[in-house]
C-alpha cells in the first residue's frame, strides 16, 4: 500500500476523514501519509461525485460519508 | 395533533418554572419550548420514514436519469431532484463536474444545484409542523420555480462560456463526444439494489446524522425567534414594515447575503417573523436570500464559476426573491 488520498473540498468531514485514517494507521503502526487533496478536478479525474471519498492506490474504496472505524479498519486487514 | 407540545409548553412555563404569563419572558420561553419539542418530535419520525424511501437515490442515480433528457423537462426533473435527493452542499463541486461530464447542461445541473439548499426535507417538515401545508406548498413550488427558472435562465444566457476552463472542457468534451458516438461516462458508486435492513440501518443512520447535525441550528432559530417573539415590542415590526413599503423588500433580501442558514435554521425565525407581523412577501424574501444566497456557497462555485458568472447567478437570484417579496405582499 503506497498512497491514501482524501478527496474532498476541505469541509470539517473531509478533515474527519483524513484524521481518522491517520489515527487508524498509528494504531496499526503503518507509516503511510493521508493526503487531503481539495483540487475538484481531482474528484473529476477519479469520477467521485459525492465527498469525502476515498482512495487507496489509485483504487477509489469509499464514497460520500466520513468512513466509519470498522470500514477503515478493513481497508488495512 | 400539535397541542400537546402547547400543552408541554405550558406545563414548563407556568407551572414548572412559574414565570406571569403576561411577561415577555414567558412568551419567549413558552415559544422555545413549543417548538424545540415540537420540532424534535418531527424530525426524528419524519427523517426515518423518509430516509427509508430515500435509501436507493443518490447523486450518480440523478446523474444517469437527467442525462440526455429534454430540456424542457429536465429543468423541472433536476429541480424535483434536487429538493429530494440526500446531497451534502459541500459535494456541491464534485456534482458539478460529474454532470457536466455526462454532458448534462449547465442550466440543468444549476436547477438541481439551486434547488437543494432551498427545499430539504428537514424544512418541509418544519414549515408544515410550524406554518401549515398551504404555506408549505408555496415554498415548495416557489423553490422549484427558482430551481427551474434559474436553470433556464442560465442556458438562455449560455453560461457555459463564463465556466473555468477545466469545467468547460470536461462539460464540452463530453457534449461533444455524446454526439458523436452516444457514448458514456460512468460515475463510480458503491450502491446496488437496497435490501430491507441496508435500509433501515441507512434510516437510522441518517436520522442521527441530520438530528445530530441541525439540533444546533434548530436551537438557534428558534432561539433566535423566540426573543424575537418575546423581546421585539408588539407592534414594532407592524408599524415600521408592516405596511408592505416597497423598499422593504429589496432591502429584506440585501440583509439575508451577509447572513447564513440553512433552510433548517431559518424556519423558526421565519414563522416569528409572521407571526410578529412582517408581511409575508417580504419574510419569504429575506429567508430565501439568508439560505440560497450565502459566502459559503459563492465560494465554492468560485472553483467552477468565472468572477463574471457567479455575479450574474447572484444578481439573478436576488432579483428572483425581490420579485417573489414583492407578488406576495400584493396578492396576500
Amino acid at each position: 500500500m503506497k498512497t491514501i488520498t482524501v478527496l474532498g473540498s476541505g469541509c470539517v468531514k473531509c478533515h474527519q476523514t483524513q484524521d481518522l485514517i491517520s489515527a487508524m494507521l498509528k494504531d496499526k503502526g503503518l507509516d503511510i501519509d493521508v493526503v487531503l487533496d481539495t483540487n475538484p478536478a481531482s474528484a473529476m479525474k477519479y469520477k467521485v461525485m459525492r465527498t469525502p471519498a476515498v482512495v487507496i492506490d489509485e483504487k477509489v474504496v469509499h464514497i460520500g460519508s466520513v468512513p466509519s472505524k470498522d470500514t477503515i479498519s478493513s481497508w488495512f486487514d | 395533533m400539535f397541542t400537546i407540545f402547547t400543552q408541554l409548553a405550558d406545563w414548563v412555563t407556568y407551572q414548572l418554572l412559574s414565570i406571569d404569563s403576561d411577561t415577555h419572558l414567558a412568551e419567549a420561553v413558552h415559544f422555545f419550548i413549543e417548538d424545540t419539542t415540537k420540532i424534535f418530535a418531527l424530525l426524528a419520525v419524519m427523517i426515518y420514514f423518509i430516509a427509508l424511501l430515500r435509501a436507493s437515490l443518490n447523486v450518480e442515480r440523478v446523474r444517469d436519469y437527467l442525462e440526455g433528457k429534454n430540456k424542457w423537462f429536465s429543468y423541472f426533473l433536476a429541480s424535483i431532484f434536487g429538493a429530494i435527493t440526500p446531497f451534502c452542499s459541500c459535494s456541491s463541486i464534485p456534482v458539478f463536474l460529474g454532470f457536466s461530464l455526462a454532458g448534462i447542461p449547465v442550466g440543468t445541473t444549476m436547477a438541481f444545484l439551486l434547488t437543494s439548499p432551498l427545499i430539504n426535507e428537514v424544512a418541509v417538515l418544519l414549515l408544515f409542523g410550524l406554518l401549515g401545508w398551504k404555506f408549505t406548498i408555496i415554498y415548495i413550488v416557489l423553490g422549484m420555480l427558482v430551481g427551474i427558472f434559474g436553470g433556464w435562465f442560465l442556458d438562455k444566457i449560455h453560461a457555459e462560456r463564463w465556466l473555468e476552463s477545466f469545467a468547460a472542457d470536461a462539460l464540452k468534451e463530453a457534449q461533444d463526444s455524446k454526439n458523436k458516438t452516444g457514448g458514456d461516462v460512468q460515475a463510480v458508486t458503491t450502491d446496488t439494489k437496497m435490501p430491507f435492513e441496508e435500509r433501515h440501518e441507512f434510516a437510522k443512520a441518517e436520522m442521527k446524522d441530520i438530528v445530530g447535525r441541525v439540533w444546533k441550528w434548530v436551537f438557534i432559530g428558534v432561539g433566535l425567534g423566540a426573543a424575537l417573539h418575546g423581546f421585539v415590542p408588539d407592534g414594532w415590526i407592524t408599524a415600521h414594515l408592516g405596511e408592505k413599503q416597497w423598499w422593504s423588500v429589496p432591502v429584506s433580501v440585501v440583509l439575508g447575503i451577509p447572513l447564513y442558514s440553512n433552510a433548517t435554521g431559518i424556519i423558526p425565525v421565519m414563522e416569528s417573523l409572521l407571526i410578529n407581523g412582517l408581511p409575508i412577501g417580504t419574510t419569504l424574501a429575506f429567508c430565501m436570500s439568508t439560505v440560497a444566497a450565502s459566502f459559503p456557497e459563492a465560494i465554492l462555485l468560485k472553483q467552477v464559476m468565472q468572477w463574471k458568472l457567479l455575479a450574474i447567478l447572484f444578481s439573478m437570484l436576488l432579483t428572483a426573491f425581490t420579485l417573489i417579496g414583492w407578488i406576495f405582499n400584493i396578492l396576500m
